[in-house]
């Protein structure tokens, strides 16, 4: 701060003087090479043969026959020259955009005269743990240091009431029950609360939570995508396969190999092959006239990019035409990551339901898609033998479906497919000129182990879980973090690159992330129990008006995070409150009830409304059509399956208002709540009822001054339906009892259903 | 201020409610207050995204003054022959079951065209020209043709998508990418919306509805209220919108003031100002409760207006079999004279999807049906805006997303040519009104109608003249997401605003 007043006050010599103070690339330097430069000057563009990307492509020589600078003399160097210049044609940034400041100016030159010093951008230099005190959980040690020396003090420990229901939120995305909620209440001692984590992190419960975490960033879905949309029976094997084996504690390392390379681990069992349907997430297009080479294509490029901003927390899709703008990431090296999973088949097999003919069921799937390989051969030069192809594609895919056939994916043996580049990502443009591109990875990570010459999708595994790689483990504790406190340390979760944000708390986020990899041996219920063992996370989430002003976004951690808790959980929570949710785990998908204009904007209609018990399972089972997916889980931001997502959205808006207020589903939660109250209490007075309603609802008493409104609204209810019988059965729908008064009955639900409207009811706090 | 809203101010005081306004706009703007972090982050998320400090969907003035103000987008997805509509080709007739020369096809792809045996193929339609500029339509679009003055016709437009869904992406989203936003949401976006009681950007369909699905009015990342609305073509327009059965106003009115109420003491306890857009939203929600009923009740609409959009048309006996059961005749009748009220009520973006065009068979025929449909009530829509004085600032465009080829298609196992293939090459669109130069036609192709000869138009230019129209620029209109500022057009194709296009 100290250096702008003098840059302001004085002149170019005293600025000399000053420049002993040290510039600081990754914060002054940098943003203004990537504002400013970058554009034209990237790694798209490298207009006159220069590019801002490096040191070192900084100091090539451009078209000029000049380097971009001269380290250490800030005089002799064509950028400081030019970016000075009064002169237009000079100029840079040229005519019609703005010059740089002359703070700006002021801070390359500088830096150029400190020598030009590059710094290795934070997420690809290696993880650094440091000594932390005994006594103190780390967690509360790095953050307690942070608002140290902002002057902030954390917050108290919430109320007992909202850490049940937050924990039980967080790692089940259900309320607690009755008798969990009273017993930590009444002793929320540290022992009781360690007893609750190691209860609910045994929960089958907890795999769905955050199998469904999972599932968001695995593109999940239960259709193949594109205008057919065509269903995939056997998907769901998947999303059972996430959530059992987070349920039995496979730790992540594990878990991603068995999804990344399943197929490759000697004598996998058959649940491994599972695993790799993590690939099959991608969509298929079955269109008519489609090329099924150019599908293909798309399909590894789908896969690629998957893997790169979820396990990498990179986003390389750029590089599939060109090097990346703002990373030094080659469209080459890409293609490098590309050929790890270009020569991946769908295959298929028989996981339980075995038939008594499967051997020749199996033989004559191998019959069409052997077929189908050969065709595709002939199609690379015999383009009018597309629609062959295709049509064999979709035959194969509903063989699959009309056997019972469970999809994997296999490693092909023959025949394999070479790799090039491809010129503008263009499929028909393969660049034999660069030769061809064998399976490797970028050279800004440390290299994969290098006495063979071939590597393999394990290989890829063992680079990224060697312990040594810089971004694995950032990138997963920090969506770990993301859940635990609704907002992550790094803001861009799935891009660590150098557009991505810097850590609030860097220091914290490598303490954890090699105490994950080599201390919890990658096992996610330990960083979970870990984290939530802090006293940061058991901080009340209230918001502290002297925060505001120096926090509002609550970046120091000076309290925890309340926040909305997602579309299938407000589901998930309400059935349960209304006593309707069935806990059933696992099986194919079933269908809540979604109106008709909606499943009709798909190609074919599919799937009624379920029935029974069916129609109130948890929203992770809700069957996901991507061209008609769930209109109630959209409306709170339930991604669209088309890309790796991390981080939803949580947004706040009026259509979410209607939802809850007037969905059948929302509606039928309030109707049934109604008669299971009355039925609980029958005699109780209302003060004992809307006693029992909050704390099933929100875990806590109501205030006087919320009993007297509520009361108020009951009897207001209670005067109109007494002169209203029809109007009450039929607010009351099915659930309308002979045994009880329907406009008690009606004023009840009328209240019940605000309840479940509250911000508190669906706000995690 | 209507009596609506001044009802809702004098429910809350005045100091308060300016109170929830704020703490509303500031959170509304996406998950996790981008504007503050980046003041933290070492600038890594500047202040590029276009929210400002207030509600997303405020009216927010353009780059620089642009014509028009809303858009009704008239999207006929499953490509449309623009050889039997617009593209007047005497000599493709004289031509008729002649070859092509390799030349023409040399590392062109089709969909299910078998290149080597492939013929021309004449249109069955008659031409005339129509207006002052003597634009050419056939018969099969008598009421359109009528408005020629009004016309900016498009001949030489240019996709490099040959499928469906990805050719729908492009044209609604810019790139053939799932997961973007389309052009309403960007447009949403970037301007906001003049009337708070309805949603910003609406879709209507009928037919079967676009191969794309939803995929094609989705916000992608942009901030979920940009999302287009699906509006319902029987009961209340918006999903969930009717309150339950049985519950009368004036109980759900005393609910709502309740449910504000328990809120507003959270709010006191805890400070989080999502609640007070969680307050501020239900109540929203009532308003546009309040608003929609007016906005689909026809009665005030004259017998005539409604005979000339064909509200009440029967469907013809002989139907396509394209655009799936239900009366598409009626409904998309309505669907043009919805979108009209929803224009004159100040909804900034409102598309009309028709489905299907895909007439790769039996197409004299089943062209003859969706023209028929589609016809009179669009007619009507542009005669009804012009006259209310609404056509200036209201931009109507019409449009599939390719063209059909002049080659007859020979598919391998079907018996007869009759239909047309995909064709990405060229292909018709036209705009009325909002900037658009009337009575004017842009480009040509050769006499075969097989490719442009003069003044292609690649689809991110048609959307960057577009945006231009609402005084947009395609470069500025960025939002950042990964890292990379995201906009409407491919940031890797230089796209241009054809100045020719405008008034």
């Amino acid at each position: 701060m100290i250096t702008h007043l003098y840059i302001l006050s004085f002149n170019l010599i005293f600025l000399n003087l000053v420049s002993g103070q040290s510039i600081h690339f990754q914060t002054e330097v940098r943003p203004i090479l990537m504002e400013h430069c970058a554009e034209c000057h990237g790694g798209v563009k490298k207009a006159s043969g220069f590019s801002v990307l490096s040191r070192a492509s900084m100091l090539q020589e451009g078209d000029s026959g000049d380097p971009g600078f001269v380290a250490g003399n800030s005089e002799e160097s064509a950028l400081i020259t030019r970016i000075r210049s009064k002169d237009l044609d000079e100029r840079m940034p040229p005519e019609g955009q703005d010059a740089l400041s002359a703070h700006q100016v002021e801070v390359l030159t500088k830096w150029v005269d400190q020598g030009a010093p590059w710094p290795q951008h934070w997420a690809f230099a290696s993880i650094q743990g440091q000594d932390v005190p005994r006594g103190v959980h780390p967690i509360d040690y790095f953050v307690n240091q942070r608002l140290d020396s902002e002057g902030l003090t954390s917050s108290s420990r919430a109320e007992p009431s909202t850490l049940v229901r937050r924990l039980f939120l967080d790692l089940t995305g259900l309320l607690p029950d009755m008798e969990s909620l009273n017993t930590f209440v009444a002793d929320p001692s540290g022992l009781n609360y360690e007893g609750l984590v190691d209860q609910l992190l045994t929960s089958p419960h907890f795999g769905e939570r955050w199998g469904r975490h999972w599932l968001d960033e695995a593109r999940y879905a239960d259709s193949l995508g594109y205008e057919k949309d065509s269903v995939k029976k056997d998907a769901w094997r998947y999303r059972d396969w996430v959530v059992n084996v987070l349920n039995q504690g496979m730790p992540f390392d594990q878990f991603s190999r068995h999804q990344l390379a399943g197929d490759l681990i000697p004598e996998a069992a058959q649940e491994t092959l599972i695993a790799t349907k993590l690939h099959l997430q991608t969509q298929f297009n079955l269109e008519g006239g489609i090329d099924a080479e150019e599908d293909r294509v798309k399909r590894v490029v789908d896969r690629v990019n998957m893997v790169s901003s979820t396990w990498l927390g990179l986003t390389v899709a750029c590089s599939q035409c060109h090097d990346h703008p703002y990373d030094p990431i080659t469209q080459r090296e890409y293609y490098s990551l590309y050929a790890f999973f270009n020569n991946m088949d769908e295959d298929a097999s028989f996981l339980s339901d075995n038939p008594n003919n499967a051997e020749s069921i199996l033989n004559e799937r191998v019959g069409i898609a052997e077929k189908l390989d050969q065709m595709l051969s002939r199609q690379i030069t015999d383009k009018n033998l597309n629609n062959q192809t295709v049509g064999l594609l979709g035959k194969l895919f509903n063989f699959d479906g009309g056997k019972g056939l469970t999809r994997h994916m296999r490693e092909r043996v023959e025949n394999r497919r070479e790799t090039f580049v491809m010129k503008r990502g263009d499929f028909l443009r393969p660049d034999s000129k660069q030769g061809v591109v064998f399976p490797g990875t970028p050279r800004i990570f440390p290299p994969l182990r290098d006495e063979i010459q071939l590597h393999d999708r394990l290989d890829l595994v063992d680079w990224l879980f060697s312990g040594k790689h810089p971004t694995t483990a950032r990138v997963a504790v920090n969506k770990v973090w993301m859940r635990l406190f609704g907002q992550p340390l790094v803001d861009t979760v799935q891009d660590f690159g150098s557009r991505g944000a810097q850590p609030t708390h860097p220091e914290l986020l490598d303490w954890m992330s090699a105490w994950w990899q080599s201390e919890a041996q990658w096992s996610l219920k330990r960083l979970i129990k870990w984290i939530v063992m802090s006293d940061t996370y058991q901080q009340s989430s209230a918001h502290r008006p002297e925060l505001k002003r120096v926090d509002p976004d609550n970046r120091f951690l000076a309290r925890q995070n309340r926040f909305r808790v997602e579309a299938e959980i407000i589901r998930d929570i309400s059935l349960q409150t209304a006593g309707l949710l069935n806990l059933h785990l696992g099986g194919p998908a079933v269908f809540p009830p979604i109106p008709d204009a909606v499943l009709n904007q798909s190609f074919t209609k599919y799937g009624g409304n379920s029935k029974g018990r069916d129609r109130y399972r948890r929203g992770i089972y809700t069957f996901f059509r991507r061209t008609a997916i769930d209109p109630n889980m959209m409306v709170f931001d339930c991604p669209d399956a088309s890309a790796s997502k991390a981080m939803r959205d949580r947004s706040n808006n009026a259509l979410q208002a209607m939802t809850t207020l007037n969905n059948e589903v929302f509606l039928e939660a309030a109707q049934s709540w109604s008669a299971k109250l009355l039925q609980a209490l029958p005699d109780a007075t209302d003060d004992l009822r809307m006693n029992h309603t909050f704390q099933s609802a929100l875990g806590r008493e109501p205030s006087a001054e919320e009993k007297a409104q509520l009361i108020q609204m009951l009897q207001e209810a209670r005067d109109w339906f007494q002169g209203h019988d029809k109007e009450a059965v039929e607010f009351l729908g099915p659930y309308a009892s002979n045994e009880m008064n329907p406009s008690e009955q009606a004023a009840w639900m009328t209240l019940l259903r605000l309840i479940l409207n509250l911000d508190e009811f669906f706000t995690r706090e | 201020m209507n009596s609506k809203e001044s009802n809702l101010r004098s429910k809350v005081e005045e100091g308060h409610y300016t109170m929830l306004r704020r703490d509303f706009l500031l959170s509304g703007a996406s998950g996790l207050g981008a504007l503050a972090v980046s003041n933290l982050l070492g600038g890594a998320m500047d202040s590029i995204n276009r929210h400002t400090a207030v509600n997303p969907l405020e009216e927010k003035p353009p780059h620089f003054p642009g014509k028009a103000k809303n858009c009704i987008f008239i999207f006929n997805a499953g490509a449309p022959s623009q050889l039997d509509l617009f593209d007047y080709k005497p000599k493709l007739n004289e031509y008729d079951g002649q070859p092509l020369p390799d030349s023409l096809t040399e590392g062109v792809r089709f969909a299910f065209l078998q290149k080597e045996t492939a013929r021309l193929m004449g249109s069955q339609r008659k031409f005339k020209r129509h207006g002052q500029a003597g634009m050419w339509f056939s018969d099969a679009l008598p009421h359109i043709s009528a408005c020629a003055d009004d016309i900016c016709m498009i001949q030489s437009m240019q996709t490099d998508q040959f499928n469906h869904h990805p050719g729908q992406l492009l044209m609604q989203c810019g790139q053939a990418q799932f997961g973007l936003p389309s052009m309403g949401s960007w447009i949403s976006y970037g301007l906001g919306t003049q009337n708070q009681n309805l949603p910003s950007y609406v879709v209507l369909s009928s037919g079967r509805g676009p191969s794309g699905g939803a995929t094609l009015w989705h916000n992608g990342f942009l901030p979920s209220v940009h999302a287009g609305v699906l509006f319902r073509n029987q009961g209340a327009p918006i999903l969930n919108l009717e309150m339950p059965p049985g519950l009368p106003p004036e109980l759900e009115r005393k609910g709502l003031d309740v449910l504000g109420e328990l809120n507003r003491q959270r709010f006191q306890k805890v400070q989080d100002s999502e609640i007070s857009s969680r307050i501020a939203n239900y109540e929203l929600a009532f308003r546009m409760q309040m608003a929609a009923p007016e906005l689909t009740d026809l009665s005030g609409e004259s017998d005539a207006n409604l005979e000339s959009y064909g509200v009440d048309r029967a469907e013809p006996e002989r139907r396509s079999g394209r655009v799936g059961s239900g009366n598409h005749h009626s409904t998309f009748g309505a669907n043009c004279l919805l979108a009209r009220r929803l224009v004159e009520r100040g909804v900034r973006f409102v598309n009309i999807m028709f489905a299907s065009w895909d007439h790769h068979s039996n197409l004299d025929a089943e062209l003859g049906y969706n023209a028929a449909c589609v016809d009179q009530p669009i007619g009507a829509l542009i005669k009804d805006l012009k006259q209310r004085g609404l056509l200036d600032e209201t931009l109507v465009v019409w449009g599939g997303e390719f063209g059909r080829t002049p080659l007859g298609e020979n598919r391998i196992g079907r018996a007869g040519v009759t239909g047309r293939d995909h064709h990405p090459n060229a292909f018709s669109m036209f705009m009325a009104g909002g900037g658009a130069k009337p009575g004017s036609v842009y480009g040509k192709t050769d006499e075969l109608g097989w490719a442009p000869v003069v003044d292609p138009i690649h689809i991110n230019d048609f959307q960057a003249t577009l945006l231009h129209m609402f005084g947009m620029d395609h470069r500025q209109l960025t939002f950042r997401h990964q890292g990379i500022d995201k906009r409407l057009t491919s940031i890797t194709r230089e796209s241009s605003v054809i100045n020719e296009l405008l008034s």
